[in-house]
């Protein structure tokens, strides 16, 4: 299959999962709508495995993990994040089939616009990252989520540097 | 600011910030008028019996509208309501001559007299202001005129036009508010857009709560609704028509996001933020045609924009000197100059449909306020302190601000509370659950 028609599947793929999800493109991504929104596009379900197959999406989770996270009012990725990332994109580089949204977060400590445009900030970092890591810009789209989606619920700073994350998470794209 | 009435009574409102000059609230000599201070404020009594029900099927009205209108003037600060049972005198009859000597044996400063007609669908309702120690009506009679379902409107138009001849000041209670409504864990937040009555009562809901959605605005005339929402899956500014309840998307750019949008006063551009590459500007966007503009270019955060009332200037938030502060430029762009110079991090700010403040969310010491300074950045006051105040919107008269708090920890919630440009009168509003992102819509027509 040729680049082009691969896009634009992808992109079919995605606004269909748009459609049926409007929320939340929830971890994985690999549900059964993005299945049935596929249609004749030769998903392969195999590659959902628990977390000690390679291939996984529960081993991008959780053995790679699929967060970073952010100093108070910051962008910038630590080494730690930037080593998570690392791992990251050499997954994405070898499973090619899915495609990826960066959501950013922000905690509740600021305005709501203000965590919106600081939460596309953080994703577009990570983005950035994977992209250097050799990820095709086309397959990694952002959503900033800023303050309305913490994990944590807590109004300590223990949770809120849980919440000030970037997540990628993971949808089935392209059939290679 | 001053108003001379048809009797020769000066009415006067001073809002002064000095703090000193605790002039008695309630002048006895002279003129009926209400002076505000830094100092404590004496509520001006007030005196308003049941309406007179003119016919049997306004009986379900006459006491209603009273209510509603007394509960208009105390939620004010500025009126203390006089309970019926001090009363010595009755009103039976609208158009009986008034006996001062009653009102007066009750301290009773000001009296609202009215009385109410019900027919099939309609209702007329009659009210008459007096200045019970001149021994005057203030003003004279009006009637109004419409359905029995709009009846607590007519009871703020009563209200509003007492506040008016009291204080001067045009009056706000016949308005209504935009906002989020709030439910479920701080987790997994649903979100829906509503609107209700200035006082928390008509609550209607605009949206589902299948998407998160914020921050709607009001346009100059109250007819259409501009609010961000996660329908698309990404954030994006939409139009909604009110009467309709039917939305568009709005200045749409494919992998951008799109937020924080407000009318210009003509009601025909709007101001918004675009995301692109992580990096947020301002831009306006012809509302018929569609064409866009870009206004800032900087690779700082540039959200939050309002107009002034005239139309010609801009003011917004930016980080671009390393926190949070506020900004004002030209209406078409231009050279930003910053405004807000105090400590700690300033934001959403929003213009006074009077012109005369800014009101904004300030971050210091982690706690936030809401507070006002002139649109130069002088005279900073701040009127609110808790965990989190955020987003204030402007009354119609530019006299009360309502905003968003939100409590701390697991089960924090968010509610809506008012307080007026003094620091006084800080009030909750409405009572039906979360509720955060008001925008409160001009006076109703």
């Amino acid at each position: 299959m040729s680049y082009l028609p691969k896009a634009i599947l992808l992109i079919a793929v995605l606004g269909l999962a748009a459609c049926n999800n409007p929320d939340r493109f929830g971890a994985g991504g690999a549900g059964g709508d993005g299945m049935n929104g596929a249609g004749a596009g030769g998903i392969d379900s195999s590659g959902l495995g628990d977390a000690s197959d390679p291939r996984s999406v529960a081993y991008f989770q959780q053995t790679l993990g699929d967060r970073v996270f952010f100093a108070v009012d910051q962008n910038t990725l630590s080494d730690e994040a930037r080593a998570t990332l690392t791992g990251q994109a050499q997954w994405l580089n070898t499973n090619t089939d899915y495609a990826v949204i960066v959501e950013g977060h922000a905690d509740e400590q600021g305005t709501r616009q203000y965590n919106l445009a600081l939460g596309a900030r953080r994703a577009s970092a990570a983005q950035n990252f994977l992209v250097s890591q050799g990820v095709a810009a086309s397959r990694i789209r952002t959503v900033s989520y800023g303050k309305e989606r913490p994990v944590e619920v807590c109004s300590t700073e223990d949770c809120y540097s849980r919440n000030r994350r970037a997540v990628t998470v993971l949808s089935l794209g392209a059939g290679s | 600011m001053t108003y001379q009435s048809p009797f020769g009574l000066l009415l006067a409102i001073g809002l002064m910030f000095g703090g000193l000059n605790a002039a008695p609230a309630v002048a006895q000599n002279g003129p009926l008028r209400i002076e505000i201070t830094e100092g404590v404020i004496e509520p001006l009594p007030i005196a308003v019996p049941n309406f007179v029900a003119e016919n049997g099927a306004a009986g379900e009205y006459a006491q209603n509208l009273s209510r509603v209108i007394a509960a208009d003037l105390a939620g004010t600060g500025l009126f203390r309501e006089i309970p019926s049972s001090a009363f010595v005198g009755r009103v039976d009859s609208f158009d009986a001559p008034i006996a001062y000597a009653d009102w007066k044996a009750i301290n009773a400063q000001a009296l609202v007299t009215g009385a109410v007609s019900a027919s099939g669908d309609r209702i007329v309702v009659k009210f008459r202001l007096f200045d019970i120690f001149s021994g005057q009506q203030m003003g004279e009679g009006l009637q109004f005129a419409g359905t029995a379902q709009s009846w607590r409107r007519m009871a703020h138009k009563v209200a509003d036009a007492v506040y008016s001849r009291i204080t001067g000041e045009g009056g706000y209670f016949d308005s209504r508010v935009v906002y989020v409504s709030e439910s479920g864990p701080k987790n997994d937040r649903a979100k829906r857009l509503a609107v209700m009555d200035y006082d928390g009562a008509n609550v209607q809901y605009l949206t589902d709560s299948r998407s998160i959605v914020i921050a709607p605005r009001f346009s100059p005339s109250g007819d259409r609704i501009l609010y961000t929402s996660y329908i698309s899956g990404f954030p994006k500014i939409y139009l909604m028509d009110v009467a309709s309840v039917q939305a568009r998307a709005l200045a749409d750019q494919p992998g951008t996001m799109t937020f924080a949008p407000r009318f210009a006063p003509d009601g025909r551009t709007v101001v918004f933020s675009l995301e692109q590459g992580g990096n947020s500007d301002l831009y306006r966007v012809d509302v018929a045609s569609g064409a866009s503009s870009r206004l800032t270019n900087a690779p700082s955060i540039e959200t939050a924009p309002d107009f002034s009332p005239d139309g010609s200037q801009i003011v917004f938030e930016s980080d671009r000197s390393g926190t949070q502060q506020i900004y004002v430029m030209s209406a078409g762009g231009g050279e930003p100059r910053r405004i807000s110079n105090g400590a700690g991090r300033y934001s959403t700010p929003v213009w006074s449909p009077r012109g005369d403040y800014i009101a904004f969310t300030k971050q210091n010491q982690g706690r936030f306020h809401i507070g006002v300074m002139r649109t130069d950045g002088s005279e900073e006051r701040l009127l609110t302190a808790s965990f989190l105040d955020e987003g204030p919107t402007w009354s119609p008269n530019g006299r009360v601000i309502m905003f968003a708090r939100e409590t701390a920890g697991a089960a924090g919630q968010s509610s809506l509370y008012s307080v007026d440009i003094s620091g006084r009168n800080l009030r909750a509003v409405g009572a039906n659950g979360g509720a955060s992102d008001p925008s409160w819509s001009p006076l109703l027509p």
